[in-house]
């Protein structure tokens, strides 16, 4: 039982084969697509990348190669799409036309995986951002410390530019010692009373750096003794509210990249959608042509279809030959092996007795 | 004396058309370039328009939007009578029109290098209003109750960060103003009590900074108080502290910005001016030559184009004449009456004179 079989007239056929050209020559272009759209997250993951703690670059490292992928598929299948309108010049394609189909769906489903990881890989992204803002905020005093000296800088400017404070809340940066002893006049008896209260001996404050403070805030910024409202004159609520910012950077980062690769990511589905259009297409112009060469009249009117039998046969047969491929050099088959040869059948050589004359 | 003959067969025609036909969409595509430039330099204007005393700087680009809207429409015209020099029955209605056209594409090259000056003698301009309104951001940065000031602490902050700059020429402008407002402060304490009688005016003045002057490449968490104060902070010196807070001013910084941006805008303008330049000056040629074509006997043959039919200061004295005939038109001209009878006199003279001898 044939799945999806339409039949087509000859010129029906060349305006397939002409339709499918453009179609390819568009898909060159998505593909394109695609590859910028790899190449513009990698860019935006790796601007932020340390305040996370692993990477989620494979996201876009597998829509850069599927893009890369796509554009040479495609232009190879303009290629051969062009010469399908001429029966003489398909016996150049007829061998590679088989294997080009399963590439090209194989290509697809990377498209279609790539599209599922930019909804999937959210969970991971506020795991890594969780693991890297904390490890951000401890090393912050960390500005003579090679290797941790630009951590101070970058957690500034993200807080800075995404208007946040600490990893959840504000309130995470009273737990971390967030100023460098090297800053602390270690002989002044607040400093010493301070040190001495903690178990770890961490200079702790209720204060935050400057790039926690509001540009919405009435009045000046409040950094030290934030959580206190007595020390501060007509400190009242609402003050309070405004003077840091309420947002967590945790949530402010899985905010944009949540935004900017669900965009990309139904972007990605469009393009796979096309591809998958493009590749039934192609099927349907290869079985028509190759029944067209099987009828050896090129004007005539040939079915095309997706499978030849129903999917459960065409999956047992595919099964079948992945099975006896592995059999390759096993004897078993062999259909003249246990079956006695003649010189077998012979009785065991009598010896021939030789009479002695003398 | 014809300037700048050239000889031009059919064929070096069809092929000035056909270029020149080119050439003139290039032009527009530029012009086009050239209206959006205007308009991308007019909204960055216009986003730091709170810090800007005066709009004396916006005629710059209000002049590459006007330019390059009208070099998209002439140079449009100027392809259309390519098309039509082609063919002998269009083109002389183009006659009149064209004059039009090249005094219009003359004065655009002239607008778009007056651009180019202006941009440059305009930066006094931009620096002066400026400075007045930052110092009036600054001064009124405390009002964050008075309506019409309110958005100034907002403004302030948002540009000392993006612009990585504190102050009007740098960060001791904060020391002469009172940038916190006195429903901060506590008319009770003594510091305060002591700070604002030691002013003349009564202001409530500190060598502070706002959060916003803070440079995140410092490695020490940034120091915002009593900055000229060696003693108040744990190894500090005010004199060697270089990277606690922005050293550049904002009018500087503001400044830069802007000349950055038109001197990035001077090579568009500059090639726009050689493309019209190069228009003018092809359709001129093609002018000329198809009109000599056409008064020949034979159209297809070869014939000559110019720029100028007589030298420069013929056509400037041809063209002083037309205008002040043009000028004269109504008038009664009492020299024609004179004239008159002088050349009835001088014919009349001719006929006294005795008959020539041949008779």
């Amino acid at each position: 039982m044939v799945v999806g079989k339409l039949t087509f007239t000859k010129p029906e056929r060349e305006k397939l084969a002409k339709v499918l050209w453009l179609l390819n020559w568009i898909s060159v272009l998505t593909g394109a697509i695609l590859f910028s759209l790899g190449l513009f997250l990698k860019v935006e993951i790796e601007r932020w990348q340390e305040v996370m703690s692993e990477g989620i670059l494979y996201v876009p490292h597998m829509l850069i190669t599927t893009g890369l992928a796509a554009c040479c598929i495609n232009f190879l299948g303009g290629k051969i799409c062009l010469d399908c309108t001429d029966t003489n010049k398909f016996l150049r394609w007829k061998l590679v036309m088989m294997p080009y189909i399963i590439c090209t769906l194989f290509f697809t489903s990377c498209i279609l995986a790539g599209a599922l990881m930019c909804y999937s890989v959210r969970s991971q992204l506020e795991d890594s951002l969780a693991l890297g803002l904390r490890n951000a905020m401890r090393y912050y005093k960390d500005t003579d410390t090679p290797g941790r000296c630009y951590l101070k800088k970058t957690l500034d400017l993200l807080q800075i530019q995404f208007q946040c404070c600490g990893n959840s809340r504000y309130q995470d940066w009273f737990q971390v010692q967030w100023i460098s002893n090297r800053y602390l006049d270690m002989t002044s008896s607040s400093v010493v009373d301070r040190l001495r209260s903690n178990v770890e001996g961490k200079y702790l404050t209720e204060g935050v750096p400057f790039s926690c403070c509001s540009t919405l805030s009435p009045r000046p910024c409040i950094q030290q003794q934030v959580g206190d409202r007595s020390p501060h004159f007509n400190y009242d609520q609402r003050s309070q509210q405004l003077n840091l910012w309420r947002r967590g950077c945790r949530q402010a980062l899985m905010d944009h990249y949540t935004g900017i690769m669900q965009s990309i990511g139904l972007t990605v589905l469009l393009i796979w959608l096309f591809e998958l259009l493009v590749l039934t297409g192609v099927r349907y112009l290869q079985t028509a042509m190759e029944n067209v060469l099987r009828l050896g009249d090129p004007d005539s009117e040939v079915d095309g279809w997706i499978l030849e039998n129903s999917l459960a046969e065409t999956a047992r047969s595919n099964f079948d030959i992945i099975k006896n491929m592995g059999k390759c050099y096993q004897v078993d088959n062999d259909p003249n092996i246990n079956i006695p040869t003649a010189a077998e059948q012979e009785v065991p050589s009598r010896q021939l007795r030789i009479p002695v004359t003398s | 004396m014809v300037l700048l003959k050239i000889k031009f067969t059919q064929q070096r025609r069809v092929h000035l058309a056909q270029g020149l036909w080119l050439l003139s969409w290039m032009a527009v595509l530029w012009g086009g370039v050239i209206f959006f430039l205007g308009v991308y330099l007019k909204t960055e204007l216009l986003r730091r328009a709170e810090v800007m005393d005066n709009t004396e700087i916006h005629v710059v680009p209000n002049i590459l939007m006007m330019v390059g809207l009208a070099s998209i429409c002439t140079n449009w015209v100027a392809s259309r009578v390519c098309q039509d020099s082609m063919d002998s029955t269009r083109f002389p209605r183009w006659k009149v029109p064209l004059l039009a056209w090249f005094a219009v594409s003359a004065v655009l090259c002239c607008l778009l290098i007056a651009v180019v000056v202006l941009s440059y003698a305009l930066q006094g301009s931009l620096e002066q209003s400026l400075k007045v309104g930052l110092r009036n951001g600054i001064r009124f940065y405390k009002d964050t109750d008075v309506p019409g000031r309110c958005f100034q602490k907002e403004t302030i902050d948002r540009l000392q960060m993006e612009f990585l700059c504190c102050g009007n020429d740098n960060f001791k402008d904060w020391f002469e103003v009172q940038w916190v407002s006195n429903r901060y402060l506590d008319f009770t304490s003594k510091d305060v009590k002591d700070r604002i009688r030691s002013n003349v005016d009564g202001r409530y003045l500190l060598d502070g900074v706002p959060f916003s002057c803070c440079n995140p490449t410092s490695p020490r968490p940034c120091l915002r108080y009593h900055l000229t104060d060696n003693n108040a902070h744990f190894s500090y010196d005010y004199q060697s502290e270089e990277l606690n807070l922005y050293s550049r001013g904002c009018r500087q910084a503001l400044t830069d910005y802007y000349m950055e941006l038109m001197n990035a805008t001077g090579p568009g303008v500059v090639s726009v001016i050689f493309i019209q330049l190069s228009v003018l000056l092809s359709l001129r040629y093609l002018q000329t030559a198809v009109e000599t074509a056409m008064v020949l006997e034979d159209p297809e043959g070869d014939s000559e184009g110019y720029l100028l039919e007589k030298g420069v200061k013929e056509t400037i004295e041809d063209l002083k004449t037309n205008a002040l005939t043009i000028l004269k038109f109504g008038q009664v001209d009492p020299d024609a009456a004179e004239g008159s009878s002088e050349a009835a006199d001088i014919e009349k003279d001719e006929k006294d004179a005795p008959p020539t001898p041949a008779s």
